[in-house]
């Protein structure tokens, strides 16, 4: 199987953001999207804590203690940026104001329904953050994650497991293997990752995938 | 009006055993770190601490539960890396958790500070989070019924202050020390920058009406 890089796949997530975007980046793998996304566009970039046009990261030593985003990480200020407070910031997410929301999952099903705040181990403290709020308030729902889980199980299933985050968001789903869309019908092919055939993708979904 | 107290200690005197105890900050920034060491030289102990994280390593919040004063924590994110002392005391079953979504934390804390008796928002419809919530749908929609939430005490850090209670913060640290703010009966403030000139209106971010004591701490995480 031809499995693409986490980078490779942000940059893919990227190629779909549009210029003039709001967007808001999950904490892990979504991060790194904004590192990709190609010239010329102007993508503005929200984090949760209280920022709107997240800039670059830092150079080393010029790091603002006080300045970071929603995974804790040091950043800046882009041009046109503004800080808030956090009724505000969550007036933008749930209020509809954000276009997009790329967010990582444990299972998506195959009628958009999310699961990415709990597992079924009830030992393990639950953390929900901003997750369930982007759910219910951001029109597209862009979900980056593995392909399978590290056992090997699907992720992409006919019905989540894991509590849900959120009933019928998402709208498309990019996994190392393959791009597949949200449809009524369920699952749709967008593309498979150079290399892979759309045998070997379905075996290693929970779910049939429409073409 | 002069709501400034000399020091850490008298700021957090009138906190009691068993309060509950909003402390602004997300991750490190806009933690008023002076206020809760303040807090446990104070001793105040059996507390509900709500808050959008439950403490990293052995400083802030993460201390106040190695030291066992936290009854109760309520929280949208409990499990960054370095809260080693939150799961200690999950794992075991020495605290109460709530779970609640970052952007319901803080509008319970806005419905609680502005007068408002809950609202329904659609994060959670149909979740684990909404189960034994009243629910209605509007427009087709469907929303959750949550609650008001506020708080005896809450412990807030700002950039500057003012002897009025005005506070001005800067960049990433405000988060969710405005609302707190709004929602706690008893608001103290720790500030960095204390000033005996009122502050430029234009600049305050709370107005000093919800800041019951402020104090200055001069130390920048």
């Amino acid at each position: 199987m031809k499995s693409r890089t986490d980078s490779e796949l942000a940059a893919r997530v990227a190629r779909d953001i549009p210029d003039g975007a709001y967007v808001n980046l999950g904490i892990g793998k979504p991060t790194h999207v904004s590192a990709h996304v190609p010239d010329g566009r102007e993508v503005i970039y929200h984090s949760e804590n209280g920022i709107l046009g997240v800039g670059p990261t830092p150079a080393p030593g010029q790091e603002d203690c006080e300045l970071i985003d929603a995974s804790k990480r040091f950043v800046t200020a882009a041009p046109g940026a503004s800080y808030f407070e956090q009724a505000d910031s969550f007036a933008m997410m749930r209020g509809g104001h954000i276009d997009i929301a790329v967010l990582g999952a444990y299972q998506v099903a195959q009628n958009g329904d999310l699961a990415n705040w709990a597992t079924l181990d009830d030992s393990y403290p639950p953390a929900v953050g901003g997750a369930m709020d982007l759910a219910a308030g951001v029109p597209t729902i862009f979900v980056m994650m593995r392909h399978v889980s590290r056992d090997g199980s699907p992720k992409l299933l006919e019905r989540c497991t894991y509590p849900l985050t959120g009933l019928g968001v998402v709208s498309r789903v990019y996994t190392d293997l393959a791009v597949l869309d949200v449809t009524p019908e369920g699952f749709r092919l967008i593309e498979l990752t150079p290399g892979n055939s759309l045998d070997q993708v379905q075996a290693l979904t929970g779910a049939p995938i429409l073409t | 009006m002069d709501k400034t107290v000399p020091d850490l200690a008298r700021a957090v005197a009138p906190i009691t055993d068993g309060a509950s105890v909003m402390i602004g900050g997300f991750g490190a920034s806009g933690i008023p770190f002076g206020l809760i060491d303040a807090l446990l030289d104070h001793g105040a102990t059996g507390l509900t601490v709500i808050s959008n994280n439950a403490g990293a390593g052995d400083t802030g919040i993460g201390r106040l539960l190695k030291e066992n004063r936290v009854a109760k924590v309520i929280c949208s994110y409990p499990r960054s890396p370095g809260s080693v002392w939150f799961e200690r005391r999950y794992e075991a079953g020495q605290i109460a958790l709530e779970v609640v979504p970052q952007g319901t934390l803080a509008e319970r804390m806005r419905a609680a500070g502005a007068g408002l008796g809950g609202f329904f928002t659609p994060t959670g419809y149909g979740t684990r989070l909404a189960e034994g919530k009243e629910t209605r749908v509007i427009d087709g929609r469907g929303y959750v019924l949550e609650a008001p939430l506020s708080a005896d005490f809450a412990l807030l850090r700002a950039e500057a202050g003012d002897p009025w209670g005005n506070l001005r913060y800067r960049v990433t640290a405000r988060n969710f020390n405005p609302v707190m703010a709004t929602a706690a009966r008893h608001a103290i403030a720790e500030v960095r920058h204390l000033s005996t000139q009122p502050l430029d209106p234009e600049t305050v971010g709370t107005p000093g009406i919800f800041v019951q004591s402020l104090t200055e701490y001069g130390v920048r995480p």
